[in-house]
């Protein structure tokens, strides 16, 4: 087994202190009992309670919630769609300037997109609301989306949907049949990731909300330029939780699944 | 029939949602003040040669008389180019370490260097507020130790801005060079070293060098993001630091000028189309260099 040199355990212990120290001591201190963040006055647990009291927040994290799930399920349809026409769409007019439309979005600058998109719902008279950040959102994570479904179906073996079609069944029942479960894994990576963009983002959403609709990272951002604040701790705490459980998880299931198929390879080769 | 609809319905998505509002930031960036508040007419109903007759570039003219949009433009491709450094002297080592460490960590340790990514940017940005303010957790530590006797001001200064950088985009600089370090043939190092090169020489010569594609797409990848950063700059850089993303910001929701704020953004685009063509290059020689 390789050892790792002191120099190699110093950068790597450092690197992750640096990486998760300040998160660490953010969930710390949402535990403190004093409004003064960083005067530790006993253990607490009452700024939890004040944020499920907070009918703002809750509201805020509602729409929030909402504009995810809706924005993330249409980004998926339309990033896988635009992912099959990249990759086994072969020639039509245009060509050229779809694969731009879908990588330009990547290295946008937030400000700029969510500037040139308020300007068109006002230019076409949609008033701003959860609509036009859910628009937003689905446009810009789409092109997320379509990356990573596009490198998986870059690594398929055509042949088995050719196989499938000689065999007779129409594109469609192809791609359903065959294409699609090969693809799920990166299909539901895809998902998550629009759906993480969505919660995420502060600049669109400050861009293409209105006054009726408000979400968290604005409400977030609102409150936090006034200073730190407890509750904003608890809140931070909760969905790095959150995120925490989901990431091990995914990772867990996919380590699962990687021994499995290693094991039913290697019985496959004893077998023949 | 159906390839056409599979085609369409993105492509229309997009023409609609993302080449339309780039032309209409175009359009609104050339017309004038007055008549570009709302609700103005992005309407090509008096034909183009109206259209054209109207173009007029006193936005443009006006962002080079006012020093303060090109110190902000000079000002953030510092900021963002000392930070991908930065980001770059802090990251190498421990993608490094990652590709030494032995196997079955480094499914952990890659979990590990993902997991801050899948976080709020908002709130990985908002943790340094309370550890760089001026009774915040560090001056705590420091005066503790006996280091300091007066609290150091970082909050609301470039250093702040640069610590967020370094912070928020770490994972998009070692996960590159770590990609390229995982395939890097370690016979060749020892190679190095059996010829008379010291440890520290095969690292300069050989692996440097071989790790070249990563850290230049690591690079370019923190340095775009950056150039238009507007969270950082505002949480942690006070009204000192001067950062485009935040000009534009401010132009729009503060001054309500939407002309200036247009022309800003497409200024700023402008810029980004070099990065941008460089770093789609690296791409494409690195493909071809796998195949």
């Amino acid at each position: 087994m390789k050892r790792l040199s002191w120099f190699n355990v110093t950068s790597l212990s450092l690197g992750f202190a640096f990486l998760y120290l300040p998160m660490l001591v953010l969930i710390f201190y949402s535990f403190n009992a004093s409004k003064l963040v960083t005067v530790w006055a006993g253990f607490s647990t009452k700024w939890y309670g004040t944020l499920f009291q907070n009918e703002a927040f809750l509201d805020a994290a509602w729409v929030t919630i909402k504009v995810a799930v809706i924005s993330s399920t249409f980004a998926t349809i339309l990033g896988t769609m635009a992912a099959y026409v990249l990759v086994r769409g072969g020639r039509f007019m245009g060509r050229t300037l779809f694969s731009g439309m879908i990588y330009a979005p990547l290295v946008m600058p937030e400000v700029i997109t969510g500037l040139s998109l308020l300007l068109l719902f006002i230019g076409i008279g949609l008033d701003r609301g959860v609509l036009t950040i859910v628009l937003a959102h689905t446009t810009f994570a789409m092109c997320y989306v379509s990356v990573v479904v596009s490198s998986r179906l870059v690594t398929f073996d055509r042949s088995l949907e050719e196989a499938a079609l000689d065999l007779g069944s129409t594109p469609w029942e192809a791609f359903r049949l065959v294409t699609l479960p090969i693809i799920a894994p990166a299909v539901i990576s895809g998902w998550l990731l629009a759906f993480t963009l969505s919660l995420d983002d502060l600049v669109i959403a400050s861009f293409t909300s209105g006054p009726s609709a408000t979400t968290l990272p604005i409400k977030i951002f609102s409150a936090v330029r006034l200073g730190v604040s407890p509750e904003i701790n608890a809140l931070s705490t909760i969905m790095i939780l959150i995120v925490t459980v989901g990431v091990v998880t995914a990772s867990l299931v996919t380590k699962r699944n990687a021994v499995r198929a290693q094991k039913d390879a290697q019985a496959a080769e004893r077998a023949g | 029939m159906r390839r056409a609809a599979l085609i369409l319905v993105p492509y229309v998505w997009l023409l609609v949602l993302f080449l339309a509002p780039f032309l209409i930031v175009l359009k609104i960036s050339l017309s004038d003040a007055a008549l570009a508040i709302p609700p103005y007419a992005p309407t090509l109903k008096d034909g183009i040669a109206a259209l054209i007759r109207e173009l007029d570039f006193e936005n443009f003219v006006f962002l080079t008389e006012d020093d303060l949009y090109w110190k902000a433009y000079l000002s953030s491709l510092r900021i963002a180019l000392i930070s991908t450094v930065l980001t770059l002297m802090v990251g190498y080592p421990i993608a490094y370490g990652m590709a030494k460490a032995p196997d079955e960590w480094r499914a952990t340790l890659m979990m590990l260097v993902i997991l801050p990514f899948w976080t709020s940017f908002l709130i990985r940005v908002y943790a340094w507020m309370g550890i760089l303010s001026n009774e915040g957790l560090l001056n705590q530590l420091l005066t503790w130790l006996g280091l300091i006797s007066e609290p150091l001001i970082i909050l609301n200064t470039t250093t702040a801005v640069y610590i967020g950088i370094v912070y928020t985009y770490l994972p998009f600089m070692i996960l590159p060079i770590y990609a390229a370090l995982d395939r890097l043939d370690a016979s060749l190092d020892e190679a190095a070293q059996d010829l008379g090169c010291t440890r520290t020489q095969a690292f300069w010569l050989v692996t440097i060098p071989l790790s070249r594609n990563g850290i230049v797409a690591g690079s370019f990848l923190v340095f775009i993001p950056a150039l238009g950063e507007f969270v950082i700059p505002s949480l942690l850089g006070g009204s000192g630091t001067l950062m485009i993303g935040k000009v534009l910001w401010e132009e729009f929701f503060n001054n309500r000028d939407w002309p200036v704020a247009s022309a800003v953004a497409v200024i700023l685009l402008l810029i980004l189309v070099v990065p941008i063509v460089l770093f789609q290059r690296n791409q494409q020689k690195q493909q071809e260099a796998e195949q």
